[in-house]
């Protein structure tokens, strides 16, 4: 019998997958902040432009989608999240449209600007775009400032007509005076740069930049665990906003997010799976110099790890988007959600998921039977 | 009750028509481009003609160049409903936020994942394999449009909807009624022309730069057949869908239209205005002022265009505030003081009805409820205070409306012309005509924003028809916040345009590769 209750469960399973992917696609923007210190002569950097190049649009329409999916799905984070932490997201934005151009017009005679400044462009979405992702995917653990009720648009209350209002002037950027978000930021950071060094030693038929790539995997992937160790044990043993699931009070609980991990023994093990295979990524890369599936393995984990992270911020009676000024106005799966009709056709919609992924599978394929090598720039007309 | 200041509201408009207006110089290149690159392509195969191969390639590199800068503009359109219009994303997401997902999960990643085998694929997949790929770039960008063309006909037209006063927002009650909606279909088709329309004036612009130039001639005449051909064809049904549009618009939003015309008093049998000045002396809907230094009119027309009938009424902007005439249904129109008291009582009987719930007297909730029900039509005329507050900016809406549609009749004849030209006569030695091409570019681009202009403008104050008027809509910012963020995106905007429209001029002096084509 498909409910309410099951239709807002299952939509936090998607945004959490989406969520998952997205992190695991980053490996893109990792890669961008390594563009100058990864390469040292002009070939080199040419190479991994064009290796990342062929991948980016991914990063982007999944984020794009997130995006659509969640205003779809639960669109009071919508409205309060991004109407409120207006600078966090603002800045996210700006730097995808640098990304967006960058690729295409780096190469291009007439690019006014000239290749470095895109270049330039690429690492700042590199080291923005990763490091706000991770701080704003923390404040679903610590919360932010902002007051939400429902009856501000008719006249209710004396705060004008908005629903949900942001009590921090500075809009975003007081999320980066948090060190528990901080911490999850510059792990997501270090992860994706991990990935992007294990992509490279995949996808390049180069052998300096293999060896280099290796390298990096160890110098980013120890910070990112040891960062992402800190978020991890930070947040287990922290109050977590739990909701009561017949008053609907949203009230402090402590040690909640290791009480769900602990009351959804499968979520646990998942969890605890992906970590094992983004480990086992990580340190057979670095110890074995002819491996080169790390990628794989550390990505699929990046993928489970991040989706039943989130899924620990919203099941098990959870506020997924906390508010530290007022406990009540936080957001949860069950006041923020569309309605039963709407999220029954997006379930419907997202049954074509599958699809989705069969061609992208198929064009991936169909583009990385071989490894990418500088003779490949040189013969391909589009080459960047 | 405080309304958000204006000063916010209108940066916060100014950012959404700035971006806007940004990303719609690119989109209709885009999926113009890609659907005369994708004819060239299917010629290519079914021939084997190499030169129509160097054409598409050459298509293709233009195509990449303004795909990207598309895709840049294109992102921060789907955030600012959240980041600027955050009491907007409540009160309709649940209608709204659905076609911008099926937006990301159907139409972005076709874009996304055909365009890589497209750029990069040429000697790793098949030629048919290609010729798909190409193809499907085209479904992917139209579709993209289709679904955010049903979000925007749903502002103008909001349907297939219910408002829930326990969640304070409407909610869908019918997928099928949103996305299929008259407004929706008839405006993803106006839209799509307008595209393909760019697209081939773009490629007849280029073209004649060659042919005066004397370079790859074979290739210009060849792309020039083409998108003569698309253009003609879009340019007349530009045509047949904006008068589907203008019937819509009569009947959903009679104010758009009286603004259109700059038509003050209604009458029946109304003319349409062929060519006209306004009269910058009209102050007020009610003053005496005649609204027109001059006009030419086409008798008639007007009440054919919007009611299907030479003699119908045609509501003017001051009886569309006075109310008391026969609306098509039958029933007597209300003035704009009627509707919003009708408004104020919806919104109040919102408000105790959420007290009522909150003190468990279910029995009030339901009475508040039923009220709110009955005024529910109206319940946006609750947050207007003036007459003039309904009424959108005259000049600006009369202005774009007929430019648009001059340079539309214009483009027709440019391109009757130019077949005839093509199949009849020497295009080769027709150098007044290449000039024409070059300089009509501009046109074709300004026509097809000042469509968006009439669309958006002329139906202020309303983010959704009747029910949300902008002041209401917006994020609880100051206007400080909105205005850096407004330079920044024009800042970075305006140098990403300049940047690319100096890459493209540099691709299109060095011309399609390819020895066989340079004659």
């Amino acid at each position: 019998m498909i409910t309410y209750e099951f239709l807002q469960q299952y939509w936090w399973f998607i945004m959490s997958l989406l969520g998952g992917l997205l992190v695991f696609l980053l490996f893109v923007q990792g890669g961008q902040s390594m563009l100058h210190s990864l390469s040292r002569e002009e070939d080199e950097k040419r190479l991994l432009v064009n290796a990342l190049g062929r991948k980016w649009e991914y990063t982007f329409t999944t984020l794009v989608t997130f995006g659509g999916a969640f205003f779809a799905s639960f669109p009071l984070f919508y409205s309060t999240s991004f109407g409120g932490a207006y600078w966090a997201w603002m800045i996210l934005l700006f730097c995808f449209v640098l990304q967006a151009v960058s690729y295409e017009f780096q190469s291009k005679p007439g690019n006014i600007f000239g290749a470095g400044v895109y270049r330039n462009f690429l690492f700042v979405n590199g080291l923005l775009g990763t490091f706000l992702l991770g701080v704003l995917v923390a404040t679903f653990f610590t919360g932010s400032e902002f007051m939400m009720s429902k009856g501000n648009i008719a006249g209710l209350g004396t705060v004008g007509p908005v629903i949900s209002q942001w009590q921090n002037p500075l809009h975003g950027l007081e999320l980066l005076g948090n060190p528990r978000n901080l911490a999850l930021g510059l792990a997501i950071f270090f992860l994706a740069r991990t990935q992007a060094s294990l992509f490279f030693v995949n996808r390049l038929s180069h052998e300096t930049l293999e060896k280099r790539s290796r390298k990096f995997v160890l110098f980013n992937g120890l910070p990112f665990v040891v960062l992402f160790l800190i978020f991890l044990i930070w947040t287990l043993l922290a109050d977590g906003y739990a909701v009561d699931p017949v008053t609907q009070e949203v009230y402090l609980e402590k040690m909640k997010y290791l009480h769900n991990f602990i009351q959804m023994p499968l979520v646990m093990v998942l969890f605890l799976l992906g970590v094992v295979a983004v480990l086992y990524g990580i340190i057979r890369t670095v110890f074995s110099s002819s491996f080169k599936k790390g990628v794989w393995f550390s990505g699929a984990g990046t993928i489970l790890t991040v989706t039943m992270l989130l899924l620990v911020a919203g099941y098990n009676n959870t506020a997924y988007y906390p508010s530290t000024v007022d406990l009540q106005s936080s957001l949860t799966l069950q006041n923020s959600s569309s309605s039963e009709f709407t999220l029954s056709v997006m379930a419907v919609v997202s049954l074509l998921v599958p699809v989705v992924a069969a061609y992208i599978f198929y064009a991936w394929r169909a583009l990385e039977r071989k490894k990418l090598s500088l003779e490949d720039l040189n013969s391909d007309g589009h080459a960047y | 009750m405080d309304l958000l200041s204006a000063s916010a509201v209108n940066w916060s408009r100014g950012q959404f028509a700035l971006t806007a207006g940004y990303h719609w110089l690119f989109v209709p290149l885009t999926i113009g481009l890609g659907l005369i690159m994708a004819i060239m392509e299917s010629l290519y195969v079914k021939t084997g003609d190499m030169k129509w191969k160097t054409a598409t390639k050459f298509w293709q590199k233009i195509f990449g160049i303004n795909f990207a800068i598309g895709i840049a503009t294109g992102i921060i359109l789907e955030f600012q409903f959240g980041t600027n219009w955050s009491n907007y994303s409540w009160f309709v997401g649940d209608i709204f936020g659905a076609p911008l997902a099926i937006e990301g999960i159907l139409a972005f990643f076709l874009e996304a994942t055909f365009v890589s085998i497209m750029f990069f694929g040429w000697n790793r997949v098949s030629k048919k394999m290609h010729l798909a790929s190409t193809w499907l770039v085209f479904v992917g960008a139209s579709l993209s449009a289709f679904w955010i063309l049903v979000a925007n006909a749903w502002m103008q037209y909001p349907t297939g909807m219910e408002f829930n006063p326990d969640s304070v927002r409407n909610e869908m009650t019918d997928f099928w009624a949103v996305t299929f909606s008259p407004v929706a279909y008839n405006k993803f088709l106006h839209a799509t022309f307008s595209c393909w329309a760019v697209g081939a004036a773009f490629v007849a612009a280029i073209s004649g730069w060659y042919l005066l130039k004397g370079r790859h001639t074979d290739f210009a005449i060849k792309s020039l057949k083409i998108g003569s051909l698309v253009g003609l064809v879009s340019f007349i049904m530009l045509a047949v869908t904006g008068d589907g549009s203008a019937y819509h618009v009569a009947q959903k939003q009679p104010m758009k239209l009286a603004a259109m015309e700059g038509l003050y008093k209604g009458t029946e049998g109304a003319g349409l205005v062929a060519v006209g000045m306004l009269n910058p002396a009209k102050e007020k809907y009610y003053d005496d002022v005649d609204p027109y230094i001059f006009k030419i009119e086409i008798p008639k027309l007007l009440s054919l265009l919007g009611y299907r009938d030479i003699n119908a009424f045609v509501p003017g902007i001051a009886d569309i505030i006075e109310g008391g005439y026969l609306l098509p249904d039958g029933t007597t129109s209300l003035s704009f003081q009627e509707r919003r008291e009708r408004g104020l009582k919806a919104i109040q009987a919102l408000a105790d009805y959420q007290t009522a719930k909150k003190e468990g007297r279910d029995a009030d909730a339901a009475n508040h409820e039923t009220i709110l029900r009955e005024n529910y039509a109206h319940f946006g005329y609750g947050y207007l205070e003036t007459e003039e507050d309904l009424i959108p900016n005259i000049p600006l809406t009369f202005y774009s409306f007929h430019l648009m549609v001059m340079i539309g009749i214009y483009f027709i004849l440019f391109f009757v012309v130019m077949l005839y030209i093509l199949y009849k006569k020497d295009m080769v030695n027709s150098r007044w005509l290449q000039y024409v091409a070059l300089w009509s570019l501009p046109l074709a681009f300004l026509a097809t924003q000042l469509g968006w202009v009439v669309a958006e403008v002329g139906r202020q104050p309303w983010t959704i028809q009747d029910i949300l008027p902008v002041q209401v809509a917006s994020s609880a910012i100051s206007a400080q916040n909105v205005i850096t963020s407004f330079i920044l995106f024009a800042l970075l905007f305006t140098s990403l345009l300049v940047a690319e429209v100096t890459i493209m001029v540099k691709q299109i002096r060095k011309g399609p590769d390819g020895e066989e084509l340079n004659t």
